[in-house]
Formats: structure tokens, sequence, C-alpha cells
């Protein structure tokens, strides 16, 4: 194949990678001036690599031997992620404005697009050695993003815990890669599930289990959760928020391709794993939510939570699975980062943030727009129906059934009421408390259109998309099998 | 009528009045609010109008399918749904005017909680598509919970969780079954399932799936215990809604899910369907009769009410059937007009403690006359829709189990017990305090409020043909679906000579 196919396959990629290098000069020379510029640069280079995404990048099929794999899956996932690397880069200037000491420094976006870029390679990885190279490139990008606030000692402890958990997590992964390497002897996914068809070696068993340890840590699932609520507590909101939602989109993707492109034939090992990291998933994110009084904490047991179900789908194994796993994402994205850009709007009287759940007291009254956002928010990520959120759990928990996985389903859909429990205490202090004290007006155009966007996109408008996506998400699905 | 989406237009007048409420003051949320209920009442009232009674089984059917991807939105009515659709429509321009002068703060978002609430009331009746419903069904926690936590009394915060909690629970059961019968039967219209044969020993699953969900709505014992609290804490109007409406989607549920698609399953779980409704007409009864607050003893009654819905439901004869609707019917308007007597009284003293009463009938005689009036339909006192209701039931049931039977009219002499043990202590006896003194009687408002309701149920009880007509049909088309899995009665009725024509009709069924 000639080189010029294999750049119009990676062409979203080249187009985050160079914008990405050609703004970090401009940042070299322009210094913090520039910041404004270059985050709307930026996000017309996200922009652009989703219009690059349009070519041959959907559906090329295999670029440079088979080591990317360009098709209607990885581009899906790109969308969504893109999407939230835009609206990371958006709701960072007013967060950072507020901050004592800590300004927004171009290094932001450029972060931002380079793990972009890492998430992107991860999803069309249909290598082991791309998707590490992938990984890396999002997370190395990631921890510093996660300690942006220098002065801040929470934000440098998330950094440094996020580096080194991180670290191993990748580790662990390495460590699976090689033994499915040394055992397979191919590092490309196709390979792999050759290997894997028939009775599959005790030293392929081991090496899909350390790879599903390396990838459940990166989607945060129990039992590799541990890092999660600290950092999303600690790193500064918007790339919280980022955090809970691209890099969630990218590794839950990238878990579902190696999952059922690398090692399909091995469905039955690997499935089992994925149940118990669901039902674990689910339960602990829900009852470990309950005591949490910081909304950002809140928010991460809910992520948390969320992966479980999202796993659900992946347990199905089938193209409706995954086609649910797509569509879970999807409302789940808007549902987080509805939510954290109302997170973001809490502000005290001088303009600093506030995070606990007490502050939001009695909002209904002081900011009823706001609260309502988030109380739709909130009703959605419990899967009360009539929001989106119900449907996204419509979409796994159909799949699961289809897949005849009852007990699965039946103790998934019984923990998501704890689940809703919670969710139901932060409307309860928005509607039914006395008001404290009013959080500072917004004053920010692009951040309340963001809300509103999200909110009516959860909102039972949402179940006339779901034509659209769903024939999208099933496309893509089937890409895979 | 034909090509008038009137169903679409029922739910969609409320929903436009929610939304525009929340954008507008106290006052003309207020009169927005009456509007909409009215405008659909109106609706209601053309919808029973054309409703062809002995034609088509579904009518007034609206089919888009896929609009929704796997589900579409798909509405149609027979005349069970029929009947409680105009109950709901009926008893919504009271709830509002019972909140007139009580719901001072945040009108408006009260206003559009109760609009969105019959949207979703009349969605659950009309649907025709499992998935539909289901929306429906569980969408309603949402403005209830609203309703509960930010109007209620003291202790509403735990009863809005309660509530919301308990039926979230026994609902997403329902919901995981509901998704294997979308893929075994493949498709998920009610109509085609109402006719689908899942076998015997899947249907057992999905029949205990189904009913943890509407047990839990209904309720029964011993899943009741939601429903005192959520009844106490709740504004008047909430608690009109709750009983009226929202308490009849449970026994909708069982008579469109659990018996048409599951007959065998039903036959066979009868028992447990008739121990849990006689024990609850029992406990729950004399739990009534021991309670000290008003809204708890009509709230313990409701349960003991239901439970004789159920047996109605499960006797699996036209009797039973009828009868069961006609209870729920009765019930809806009944127990809604003592919530609004008990409204009534503690909007002046802001007390629902029977003790702090007494003597009412000096000083508000025109109160005295309709809460008594209420008091005797709630007994079943012939002559009222309550009478006709428990006989129907009960006769039914007797034909099926004589055991049950005899448990459950104990509900008669324990409700007569309670509830006139309730009216003698609140509205006779001698004044005792002041406060109580200077109570005034009905203003025209409350009287037009409860007069409609005393005239339907009075209507019901002297001519229920109006209410069954609708039915009948309906009825018939159960009772040949569920009839190959009737349960053997123990009453075993002695054929003697000539052979009376019930008997006959015994001998053909088998």
């Amino acid at each position: 194949m000639d080189y010029a196919a294999n750049i119009a396959m990676t062409l979203p990629e080249l187009v985050l990678a160079l914008g990405a290098i050609a703004l970090m000069l401009v940042a070299a020379w322009g210094g913090e001036k520039a910041t404004r510029a270059i985050s709307i640069a930026a996000v017309f280079v996200l922009v652009g690599a989703g219009i690059a995404l349009t070519g041959p990048a959907s559906s090329g099929g295999y670029a440079f031997d088979g080591m990317f794999r360009a098709d209607a899956f990885g581009t899906f996932a790109k969308v969504l992620i893109y999407i939230a690397s835009a609206v990371a880069i958006m709701m960072a200037p007013s967060f950072f404005a507020r901050t004592q000491g800590d300004n927004l420094r171009p290094e932001y976006p450029v972060l931002i697009l380079l793990s972009a870029c890492g998430m992107g390679i991860m999803v069309s990885a249909s290598d082991m050695l791309t998707l590490y190279v992938g990984l890396e490139l999002q997370s190395l990008a990631a921890y510093v993003l996660a300690s942006f606030m220098r002065r801040d000692g929470r934000s440098a402890e998330a950094g440094l815990k996020y580096f080194v958990l991180g670290a191993l997590a990748s580790g662990i992964l390495l460590y699976g890669i090689s033994l499915v390497y040394g055992f397979s002897g191919t590092t490309v996914f196709a390979g792999i599930a050759d290997a894997y068809a028939g009775t599959p070696s005790l030293g392929l068993l081991f090496g899909l289990v350390f790879v599903f340890a390396g990838l459940a840590f990166k989607i945060s699932a129990v039992p590799f959760h541990m890092w999660t609520p600290d950092v999303y507590e600690g790193a500064p909101t918007p790339v919280t928020a980022f955090f809970a939602s691209a890099p969630k989109v990218a590794a839950l993707a990238m878990s579902v391709r190696v999952a059922v492109e690398a090692m399909g034939p091995a469905t039955d090992q690997w499935r089992q794993i994925v149940i118990f990291a669901a039902l674990a998933s689910i339960i602990l994110g829900a009852v470990a939510a309950i005591g949490q009084t910081n909304v950002k904490r809140l928010l991460a047991y809910s992520s948390i939570n969320n992966v479980g179900f999202a796993l659900i789908g992946l347990a199905a194994g089938t193209p409706e699975g995954v086609s649910g796993v797509l569509m879970y994402l999807t409302i789940y994205v808007a549902m987080t980062l509805g939510s954290f850009l109302v997170v973001l709007q809490m502000r005290g009287d001088d303009g600093q943030p506030v995070e606990s759940i007490a502050s939001l007291s009695g909002m209904s009254r002081t900011r009823p727009g706001l609260a309502a956002a988030l109380a739709i928010f909130m009703f959605s990520l419990a899967g009360i129906p009539p929001l989106f959120g119900f449907y996204a759990k419509f979409a796994v928990f159909s799949a699961a059934v289809d897949a005849g996985l009852f007990p699965l389903a039946v103790v998934g859909i019984a923990a998501s009421v704890i689940g809703a429990y919670y969710y139901l205490r932060v409307v309860k202090t928005m509607y039914f408390d006395d008001p404290a004290p009013a959080f500072a007006p917004m004053d920010n155009k692009v951040e309340g259109g963001l809300i509103a966007l999200a909110a009516i996109f959860v909102s039972p408008a949402g179940y006339l998309l779901i034509p659209v996506i769903g024939a999208w998400t099933m496309a893509a699905a089937r890409a895979l099998f | 009528m034909t090509g008038f989406p009137i169903l679409s237009v029922l739910i969609a007048v409320p929903m436009i009045a929610a939304i525009a409420c929340l954008f507008v003051s106290a006052n003309t949320a207020r009169m927005l609010a009456l509007a909409g209920t009215l405008i659909d009442f109106v609706l209601g009232i053309m919808l029973w109008m054309n409703y062809d009674i002995g034609g088509a089984q579904w009518q007034f059917v609206e089919h888009a399918p896929g609009i929704f991807g796997p589900f579409g939105w798909s509405l149609g009515i027979d005349g069970f749904a029929l009947m409680l659709i105009m109950l709901s429509v009926f008893l919504m321009p009271i709830c509002i005017g019972a909140s007139w002068r009580s719901i001072t703060t945040r009108v408006p978002e009260y206003m559009a909680a109760f609009l969105f609430t019959e949207v979703l009331m009349i969605g659950t009746f009309a649907a025709q598509d499992l998935f539909l419903f289901y929306v429906f069904f569980e969408a309603g926690l949402i403005p209830m919970y609203l309703i509960i936590g930010i109007w209620g009394g003291a202790n509403r915060i735990y009863a809005s969780y309660k509530f919301f909690l308990y039926t979230l629970l026994g609902s997403v059961l329902m919901f995981i079954a509901m998704l294997y019968m979308a893929k075994t039967a493949g498709t998920t219209s009610i109509p085609a399932l109402l006719n689908y044969d899942f076998p015997a020993h899947v249907q057992t699953w999905l029949w205990l799936a189904f009913f943890a969900s509407f047990a839990v709505k209904m309720p029964m014992w011993p899943v009741h215990t939601w429903l005192p609290d959520a009844h106490v804490q709740a504004p008047t109007a909430g608690s009109v809604i709750l009983a009226g409406v929202l308490l009849k989607l449970g026994g909708y549920g069982f008579l469109r899910f659990l018996l048409p698609m599951f007959p065998e399953a039903s036959g066979q779980l009868t028992w447990l369907i008739f121990g849990l409704s006689a024990v609850a007409v029992i406990y729950t009864s004399l739990v009534a009769l021991v309670q000290s607050d008003m809204k708890k003893l009509i709230a313990y009654s409701s349960v003991a009410h239901m439970a004789i819905v159920t047996i109605g439901l499960f006797a699996f004869n036209r009797q039973g059937i009828e009868g069961a609707m006609i209870m729920m019917l009765s019930h809806g308007l009944v127990s809604g007009a003592l919530f609004l007597c008990v409204g009534v009284i503690y909007d002046q003293l802001h007390t629902r403690e029977i003790s702090r009463y007494g003597g009412l009938a000096i000083n508000m005689p025109r109160y005295a006359i309709l809460f008594l009036f209420f008091t005797m339909a709630s007994i079943g006192l012939p002559g009222t829709s309550g009478f006709v209701a428990e006989f129907l039931s009960l006769m039914g049931t007797y034909q099926v189990s004589t055991w049950t039977a005899l448990l459950c009219t104990t509900s008669i002499i324990l409700g007569a017990a309670y509830m006139l043990y309730l009216y003698r202590r609140v509205v006779f006896g001698e004044i005792k305090s002041d406060d109580v003194r200077g109570m005034v009687d009905l203003s025209a408002r409350e009287f037009w409020l409860l007069a409609p309701i005393a005239a339907v149920v009075l209507w019901m009880g002297v001519y229920p043909e109006s209410f069954l007509a609708p039915m009948r049909k309906d009825v018939s088309v159960l009772l040949a679906r569920v009839d190959r899995a009737k349960p053997a009665s123990d009453s075993n009725p002695t054929a003697g000579k000539p052979a009376t024509v019930h008997d006959a009709a015994h001998g053909e069924a088998h």
C-alpha cells in the first residue's frame, strides 16, 4: 500500500499532532498573551480533525501493514473524543481566570490536543504496540494536565498520584502484552485472534488477564479504581471534566476493540472478568458515593458506576452489545460534561470555586435554570425515564438480556437503584433544602449555552435522535465483527 | 373523529401547559393549570362520547413505529384504559382547585409538576408499546418525588426517598422482564404480546418480575409501607392524585400485563395473591383502626381496598374483574374525596391529629354531610359506588375461593368500624377547643370540588351500567384469554335439579 493512502487514513491524527506542534511553537514565542488565540485555534484544529474523519479515515481499513485500522468504530469514538476535548478547552478560561496565581497557559489546549491525538491512536490501534504508544501519549499529556495548577497542593498531588498509578497500570498492561506476544508470536490483533482460537494456552490466558487488568485501570473499573476519586477531586475542574469524558471514551473503546478484535475467540474467558468488573463497579460506585460530600468526588464515583454499566454491553460480546456501549458513552459524555459545567458555575461571592454538595442547597430558588439542568443530569445519570440516560441503560441491558446474561442484568439493574439514591440526594439538596448563599452569577455565555445544549440532548427530546445515533453506533459496532 | 389524534392531544395539552407554567407568575400559573386540565377534561368527555362501545378492541389507535429506535409512539385505548383516563382527567382539575390557596410557595413549579403527572398518567394508560408504557410509568416518579419533597409536611424528605426508591426497585425488575419479552416475542406491541404465549416456566419468572413492580405500586401487603408515609407527607392534592390515580397504575398493570400475558402463571400463583390480599384486608384494616392521624388512616384503608381489587382480578370471572375495575374507579373517587375532606380542615387548623377535632357537625354542617357521604361510600353502603365494587369483587371471589371471600368480606365490617370511628371522633361529639369552634364551613370553592365527586359516586352506585358498558367486551376478551388457566374452584356448587344456567356454563368450560 502506498504511503499516500496510509496518510489519508491517519489524517485526523496527523492534523492533531501537527496542529499541536505548530501551536506549541506559537506558544513558545507568543507566551501567555497568546493563550486565548491558541485555545480558539485548538478548537479549530479539533474541528479540522473531525472533518478529516470524513475521508478514508472512517472506512479505509488497515494502514501501515495492519498496525492501524481506520473504521467506523474508531470514527464514532473519535467524534465523541473530539467533542469532549473541545468542550474541555472551552470551559477552561473562566475557571483559570479565578484561580489564585495559576493562569491558563497556552500549554493547556496543546496538551489536550496531544492527548486527543493519543486517544485517536488508541481507538484505532489494531496492534498492541500502536495501542501502547497511543495510550502513553494520552496518559503523559493527562498527567501534566492533572497537575496544571502548580500552586495548588491538591492539583500536584492529583498529578503525582495519577502518574504513579498510571505508570503501574501501563506496566501491568505491557506485561500482559509481552505474555500475549510471547505465546502468540505476534502483536497484530488479527494474529492474536488466531492464537486464541481453539483452546488457548495458559500463557495466553495469563496474558489476557493482565491486559484486562491494565485496561480496567485505564477505564477506572473496580478493583482498579482507587485513583479516580483523588485525581478527580484534585485536578482543576475543566481537567476533571476532560478526564471523565474523553479518555474514558477512548479507554473503553480501546478495551472493546481489544476484547472483540484481538481476543474475540476467547470471549468466554474474558466475559467472566468483564462481568465481575461491571458488577463490582456498579455496586462500589453506587455504595461508596453515598457518603461523599464533595461534588467532584461524587461525580468520580458516578463515573465508576457508569463504566460498570457500559461494561455490561461489552459483556454481551455481540454487535448489539458494542453498539450499546457506544450509545451509553454518547449519552454519558453529554451527562458528565453537563454536570461538570454546572459544577464550574459553583462559585462563592469572592469568585472562588466551592465544591461541597451542601453549597448547592436551595439552588432551585436562587438559580432555577441551573438547578433544573443539574436535576436533569442527575435523574438522567440515575437512568430514570423519560430522560435520555434511561435509553443508555436500555441499550446495554437489552444487549445483555439478548445474550442470555440474566443474572448480570438483574443484579446490575437492582444495584442501579442504590445509585439512584445519591443522585436523588443532589436533587434533594437543590430542591428541598433551604437556600444557601447564592453562587456568583454566570458571566460566560459559552458555558451557559453548552449547559443548555447538554440538557436538551439529555431531555426527552433526545429520544428523537435514537434512530440516527442508533444506526450509527450499530454500523460502528458491525465494523468490529 | 377519525384521523384526529385525540390521545396525543390529550397528552400534549398538559405538557404544553406545564412548560408554559414554568415561565409565568403564580397567579397566571394557577389559571393556566386550571385551563389545561379543564381542556383535558373536555377532551376526555369527547373521548368517552366517541368511544364505540362493543366496537373494535383498540380504538383511537395512533401508530408511529420506530421514531424512538427500538420502540415507537403508539397509543390506543380499550374500555379499561378509557375509564382510567376519565378518572385521571376528572380528578386533575379538582387537584388544581384544591391547591388554589393552600399552596403559596413556588406555585409555577407546583402546577408544572401536576401537569407533568397528568401527562404521564394518560400516557401510561394509553401506551400500546411496551417500552413507551415503561417510560410513562417510571417517569411518574419524578414529579411525584418533587411534589412530596418540596411541598410536603415535616418529614417529607424521608417520605420522598422512600416513595422513590421503593417504587423504583420494584420497577427495574419489570424492565428486565420487558427486555426479555421484547426479544423473545420479537415485538414491543402490547396488543400483539397480549396474544403471545410464553412457555409456562418462563411465565412464572416474568410474572414475578411484573408482580414486583405492580405490587409495590398497588400497594399490596407487605410492600405497602411507603404509602402511609407518602400520603401523610404529601400536600392534599398530592395525596388525591396518589390515591386517585397513581395507585391505579398497579391495578391496571395486573389487568393489562399479568393476567392476559401470563395466564398460566397467574392461575398457578393465585394463592399468593389471595393470601397476601386476605392478610392485607385484615391487617391494614386493624392498623387503620388505631391511627391517630387522619391521612394515615385513609392511607391504610386504601391498602385494604386495593386488596379487594386484586382478589377480584384474580377471580378469573366476569364479576370479579368488573368489580375490581369499579373498585379502582370508586376508590379513586372516594379516597380522593376523603383526602380533600381532610385537606379542608387541615388548611384551617394545620393538624391531622384526630383528637384535636370533634363536634364539627355543629359549626360545619355542609362539610359534615359531604364527609358522611364519602365515609359511607368508603364503607360500601348500597347506593354508592363502593357497594357495587365490593359486592361484585367478593361475589366473583366466592366462586373461586370461599375462604378468601370469607376473609376479605371482613373488609366491610372492619371498614365500617374504622371509618365510622373516624367520623365520630372528628364530626360528632362536643366542640372541645376554641380554635375548632372558630372553624368555618366549606367555602364555595371547596364545595364545588367535592360536589362533582359526590355526584359521580352516586351515579356509579345507582347506575353502574354507564361505567361497565365500555368495559364489558374487554372483560370478555380477557376471560377468553385466561379461561384455560382458570384455577379450580373450592366452592363446589352442588348440581341440583334442574341444573342452573351457571352449572351448565361451568360444565362446558371443562
